[in-house]
């Protein structure tokens, strides 16, 4: 009688949990069916499944379209901008992990606040800045900004991990006479791969979906990230729905991928982040 | 082991170049360049606080400004209400430990990874009045009278975006509850067994109370990531945030402000710059007293 009570209630739950799942995974679904259906089926049938699958909305983004070289650029500025990062902050952690000096604390503080305050705030002197260094419209200055943004997280993460890894193991390698660039490159980085991991999908997500620096600094077409052509993209052909939601799609499919694949690194690295008062 | 200054210093100093001048140079620069008068070309004009005066008192800038203040408020607790009430009920549900738990929590995630300005479009597809599914499902079941241009309505757009972000974004706040549910020692609710105590009672009593340190953090984050949006309501909306400004927020104001072209009109990086400083100092202002105040209440 018990068990049977308790297994009901069980079902419940599970089935709320599916009632919600429908919610979140709907509006995702329904980008991806407007866009293999034709225009006139869309308009007729917004919700139906497509009748026949229809691919031209695809094609054309990429034929008609320039959307393989935003594509590229999108992939440049993800891919340098998180590099940069990894490398500048496993450097940056190993000192403030390592070192014992009367800096340590201010800079981690310093570095720290990076966190808490929006960057998009100082938005405008970045124009400025990158207006005289001969930057703006450039992807370059997208990395440097992208890069500035995301080192207190990657440090804070790194920070963490090589905490964790014991000095002894350094002063070992220092007796064998490793060079201290040896300790942290062959000794301490291999052992903290999945910070690396974590930094670099947790990054990859706000990177490739940000639209509000390129909207402000990118002014030539051929310059475009995949995202802000989708927006301006959005706008323009307002009528052809099935062109537009195939952009959408293309846009999304890469993060997507990105965090199916390494979900526990991004959920670690939100949980984490969060988590550190 | 020898650990010398100089190498101290080119560990740190990659790091702190780029950080410093891309990100914390600029946050206190931008809030200087609001004593100017400039529009993006040419020379700066030293004005002192005249575009504060402004922004306070000139119309149609306060108007707009107070405006955009208090919508940012009413999504503020739109967001703290919508978002994280759903967050914590799938928290609780998912605490169970049920099959299938960790797969709702990994799709659950899935908006949370895509990017803010296809999510307003998603929901702006959504909520067409011709042939969106939102007006569709409330047809087909009867209730026609509920169906509106929710996103042309001013007294229902601003409430509509919230709803798009939060679905976004619950994801954040589910996750950090479930953490802090989890780090509850179950000897707790078996004490609790024992009295006798009714499952609503240990919600508000012991659950609510051992996660409030969870929901100080989320208050947070939200307040932050509220007061500088800008995407959502600029990918539904426009940069004119209508219908008649009712979504207008401090973002999409100081966006269109500082980068617009209004009619022809040159933007208004000083005006702009002033706007930003506000931000800067709500955002900040906010935070700490917060702090303050749940600093205060810990000491029960």
């Amino acid at each position: 009688m018990r068990i049977t009570k308790v297994k009901y209630k069980d079902a419940l739950i599970q089935a709320l949990l599916f009632i919600y799942l429908i919610f979140t995974v709907y509006p995702v679904f329904l980008m991806v069916i407007t866009a293999l259906k034709t225009n006139a089926e869309i308009i007729k049938h917004p919700l139906s499944m497509p009748i026949k699958l229809n691919f031209s909305g695809f094609i054309k983004i990429f034929t008609t379209q320039n959307f393989a070289l935003y594509f590229r650029n999108s992939f440049f500025v993800t891919v340098l901008s998180i590099l940069i990062t990894v490398f500048v902050s496993i450097l940056l952690s190993y000192a403030l992990a390592r070192y014992k000096m009367k800096y340590v604390n201010p800079l981690s503080i310093y570095f720290l606040a990076g966190m808490m305050i929006p960057i998009r705030l100082g938005v405008l002197y970045i124009n400025e800045l990158l207006n005289t260094l001969n930057l703006i419209d450039s992807l370059i200055g997208l990395i440097l900004v992208y890069t500035a943004m995301t080192i207190p997280f990657s440090m804070f993460i790194f920070m963490g991990f090589i905490k964790m890894v014991p000095v002894e193991l350094d002063e070992s390698a220092y007796i064998d006479g490793c060079s201290e660039r040896k300790i942290l490159f062959r000794i301490i980085a291999p052992l903290i791969k999945p910070a690396v991991a974590t930094v670099t999908i947790y990054n990859f997500v706000p990177i490739w979906n940000d639209v509000y620096f390129p909207l402000i600094f990118i002014h030539s077409p051929e310059k475009k990230t995949l995202l802000l052509a989708v927006t301006i993209f959005f706008g323009q052909f307002q009528t052809d729905w099935s062109l537009v939601f195939s952009a959408l799609t293309v846009a999304t499919i890469p993060v997507l991928t990105i965090y199916l694949v390494g979900s526990k690194y991004f959920i670690r690295g939100l949980t984490s982040g969060a988590l550190k008062g | 082991m020898k650990r010398s200054k100089t190498s101290f210093a080119v560990f740190v100093l990659p790091a702190f170049v780029i950080y410093t001048i891309f990100m914390l140079l600029p946050l206190i620069s931008s809030l200087g360049l609001s004593l100017f008068s400039w529009t993006g070309y040419g020379e700066k004009e030293f004005v002192g606080l005249s575009n504060f005066s402004r922004l306070f008192t000139e119309n149609p800038f306060n108007v707009r400004f107070f405006n955009s203040l208090f919508n940012n408020m009413k999504f503020f607790i739109y967001t703290i209400i919508l978002q994280n009430v759903a967050a914590l009920v799938i928290a609780l549900l998912l605490n169970k430990e049920l099959t299938g738990s960790k797969f709702f929590r990994t799709v659950y995630f899935i908006p949370t990874t895509i990017s803010v300005v296809i999510v307003g479009f998603l929901w702006t597809l959504i909520y067409n009045p011709l042939w969106g599914p939102l007006n569709y499902v409330l047809k087909s079941v009867g209730l026609e009278f509920l169906a509106k241009p929710w996103l042309g309505d001013p007294k229902f757009a601003l409430l509509s975006i919230a709803v798009a972000n939060a679905w976004q974004y619950v994801g954040i706040p589910m996750m950090l509850f479930l953490a802090g549910l989890q780090s509850i020692s179950q000897d707790i609710y078996e004490a609790s067994d024992i009295d006798g105590v009714s499952s609503w009672q240990k919600f508000f009593y012991i659950t609510l109370p051992l996660i409030s340190p969870v929901i100080f953090i989320i208050t947070t984050l939200t307040f932050v990531g509220n007061f500088s949006a800008f995407e959502i309501i600029y990918a539904m909306e426009g940069t004119l945030a209508g219908p008649n400004y009712s979504t207008d927020i401090l973002g999409t104001f100081f966006y269109r402000t500082s980068f617009g072209q209004r009619a022809g009109a040159p933007p208004d990086m000083g005006l702009g710059a002033a706007i930003a400083s506000c931000m800067f100092a709500i955002i900040g202002l906010g935070v700490i007293l917060w702090f303050n105040l749940y600093g205060k209440r810990e000491n029960y």
